[in-house]
C-alpha cells in the first residue's frame, strides 16, 4: 500500500535521506531503526506530506503523495507539543474525527472508548498541562487509534513511559491494528522493540540515511511480551539488527581498542 | 503580571488612601490652595454626587458608548488584519513599512483632520480610538500567531485538515492570550483617546464636555471628580478583562509560568 522510491531530502547543502527505497504491504507492522540522526523523522514528514520531498517520489495505493493523505495518522515523538493545552484530553482525541464527519455524540464516543483503550478514561477531563509525560503519550496514541486510520505512521510512539506502560502499549497498538486491519510503520531506535513489534525491521544507515537492511521478521503471532522475548529466533535477529544499527561504531571501537 | 492576593489589594488600598489623606492634609493645612486644588474630601463628595447626576450620567454614557464601539470595531479590524498578516510572511514584510511609520502618529494629532472627515462627532471620536488602539491588538496578534508551535499546525494538517481549519483550530485559540493581552491594552487606550477627542474637539455629550465645561464653570472639584471617575472605568475594565483572561486562558497562564 506504501512506496517510496529513491525517496531523497535535503535541508539546503544537508542530505538527511538518500534513495530511500520501500515497500509496506497491506495490514503490514514494519519497523524502522537506525542511529539518531539518520533522517528518520524526514522519512516520516515526507510520507505524510508534511514536507515536500527534494527527491524521489512517496506512492500511496499506487498514487503519489502531494498533500496529506486521507487515513493516516502520524503520532509524533513530541508529544507534549503535538497535544492542546486548550483542550482536555477528550477533545483532544476527537477533534480530529470533525474529519470522518461524525457528529458530537458519535467523535466523543469513540473518543471515550479509545482513552478508555489506553487507560486513561479516568483522565478524559483533564487537560495536558495537568498530565505526566507518559499520560499525554497515551493521550496522542489514543488519538491516533480513535482515528482508525489505514496507515498509522509513529515516530518513538513510547519513548517516554516507563518499561511496564511501554509493554503494555506495544500490545495495545499491535492488537487494535490488527483488529482494524491497519498498516504501522513504525520508527524507534529501540532495536529490542522493533523485533518485538515488527513483522519487518528496517535499518537506516546514518545521515544521509538510506535502507542498509530489510529483515522479515519471523516470529510466531500474536506476540508474547515473555515469551517471544525467550525465542532463540528473537535473540538472534535482535543480535542482528543491532550489528546493523551499531555496525560502524562497534568497527570505530575495535580499531581504537 | 502579579497574582492578585488579599494581601496585594490591602497595600493598593492603603496606598491610595496614604495618598488622599496627605493631600487633605496638604489643603487644610494650607500648603495647597484649595481655590485651585480642591480637598480630596471635596473632590469625593462631587464624585459620589456625580454618581447620580443625570446629566454627568448621559455624557458618561455617550462615551462608554463611543469606547465600546471604537473596540469593538478595533477587534473586528485588527484581528483578522493580525491573522492574515501573521499567517502571510509575505504580506507582513510588505505591509510592516507602512505600519511603522503610521504607528508613532499621534493620534491627538489626528484629531483637527479627523474633524474634517467624520461629520459625526460620535464617528470622528471613534476613529481616532480605533487609530491609536489597533497597534496594540493588531501586533499582538502577528506575535501570537507567529508563536504557534509549527508541530501543532503539523498535527492537524497530518490528520489531513486544510489551511482554513488550521487556522480556526490550531492558530487562533493557539494565539488567542496574545490577542486578548491586545485588546487589553487597546481598552484603555480607547478611554484615553475617546476623552481626549472630547476634551479638545468639544460638541454635545461625553466626560470630556463635561470636563470643559465644569473648567469653564470654574469648578475644578467637577473636574476632578469626572477625571477620577474615568480613572476608575479604566481600573475596573483592566480587572475585568484580566479576570476573563485568567479563566480562559488558564493553561497558558499555567504553560508560562512553569507550575502545574
Amino acid at each position: 500500500m506504501l512506496e517510496l522510491v529513491d525517496l531523497s531530502h535535503s535541508y539546503g547543502s544537508y542530505r538527511a535521506i538518500d534513495k530511500v527505497n520501500l515497500t509496506v504491504a497491506q495490514g503490514e507492522v514494519v519497523c524502522v531503526v537506525g542511529p539518531s540522526g539518520c533522517g528518520k523523522s524526514t522519512l516520516l514528514r515526507s510520507i505524510a506530506g508534511l514536507i515536500k520531498p527534494t527527491g524521489g517520489r512517496v506512492l500511496l495505493d499506487g498514487r503519489p503523495v502531494r498533500s496529506t493523505p486521507d487515513n493516516l495518522a502520524v503520532v509524533f515523538q513530541d508529544y507534549s507539543r503535538s497535544l492542546y493545552p486548550w483542550l482536555s484530553a477528550l477533545a483532544n482525541v476527537s477533534l480530529p474525527l470533525r474529519r470522518k464527519g461524525l457528529d458530537r455524540r458519535a467523535r466523543e464516543d469513540a473518543a471515550m472508548a479509545a482513552l478508555t483503550e489506553v487507560g486513561l478514561a479516568a483522565a478524559a477531563g483533564k487537560y495536558p498541562w495537568e498530565m505526566s509525560g507518559g499520560m499525554q503519550q497515551r493521550v496522542s496514541i489514543a488519538r491516533a487509534l480513535a482515528y482508525r486510520p489505514s496507515l498509522l505512521l509513529m515516530d518513538e510512539p513510547f519513548g517516554s513511559v516507563d518499561a511496564q506502560t511501554r509493554e503494555e502499549l506495544e500490545d495495545l497498538v499491535l492488537r487494535v491494528c490488527a483488529h482494524h486491519g491497519m498498516t504501522i510503520l513504525l520508527i524507534t531506535h529501540d532495536v529490542d522493540e522493533s523485533v518485538y513489534v515488527g513483522d519487518r525491521v528496517v535499518v537506516l544507515s546514518k545521515a544521509p540515511g538510506h535502507v542498509v537492511g530489510d529483515l522479515p521478521v519471523d516470529l510466531p503471532g500474536p506476540r508474547d511480551q515473555i515469551r517471544t522475548r525467550e525465542l532463540d529466533a528473537f535473540v538472534r535477529l535482535r543480535a542482528e539488527v543491532g550489528r546493523m544499527v551499531r555496525g560502524r561504531h562497534n568497527n570505530h571501537e575495535l580499531e581504537t581498542m | 503580571m502579579s497574582r492578585l492576593t488579599g494581601s496585594t489589594v490591602l497595600r493598593g488600598v492603603a496606598g491610595v488612601t496614604g495618598l488622599l489623606v496627605v493631600l487633605e492634609a496638604a489643603g487644610r493645612t494650607g500648603l495647597l490652595d484649595t481655590t485651585y486644588l480642591p480637598l480630596a474630601s471635596t473632590v469625593l463628595a462631587r464624585a459620589g454626587e456625580l454618581a447620580v447626576d443625570p446629566e454627568f450620567l448621559a455624557d458618561a454614557g455617550a462615551s462608554v458608548e463611543a469606547w465600546f464601539w471604537a473596540l469593538a470595531l478595533t477587534v473586528a479590524l485588527a484581528v483578522p488584519a493580525g491573522l492574515l498578516l501573521g499567517v502571510a510572511r509575505p504580506a507582513e514584510v510588505a505591509v510592516r513599512p507602512l505600519v511603522e511609520f503610521l504607528r508613532p502618529i499621534p493620534s491627538v494629532a489626528l484629531i483637527p483632520l479627523a474633524i474634517l472627515l467624520f461629520q459625526d462627532q460620535m464617528h470622528m471620536r471613534m476613529s481616532v480610538a480605533v487609530y491609536a488602539a489597533t497597534w496594540p491588538v493588531l501586533i499582538n496578534t502577528i506575535y501570537g500567531v507567529r508563536d504557534v508551535d509549527p508541530l501543532a499546525k503539523e498535527t492537524l494538517r497530518s490528520f489531513g485538515f486544510g489551511p482554513a481549519a488550521v487556522v480556526l483550530r490550531v492558530v487562533l485559540p493557539s494565539a488567542a492570550p496574545f490577542i486578548a493581552l491586545g485588546v487589553r491594552l487597546a481598552a484603555s487606550v480607547a478611554i484615553i483617546l475617546v476623552v481626549t477627542a472630547e476634551v479638545v474637539a468639544g460638541g454635545t455629550g461625553g466626560v470630556g464636555v463635561f470636563i470643559n465645561r465644569a473648567g469653564s464653570g470654574n469648578r475644578v472639584d467637577q473636574m476632578m471628580a469626572a477625571t477620577a471617575w474615568v480613572g476608575l472605568f479604566g481600573i475596573a475594565v483592566n480587572a475585568l478583562l484580566v479576570g476573563a483572561e485568567k479563566r480562559l486562558f488558564r493553561w497558558h497562564h499555567t504553560r508560562t509560568a512553569g507550575v502545574s
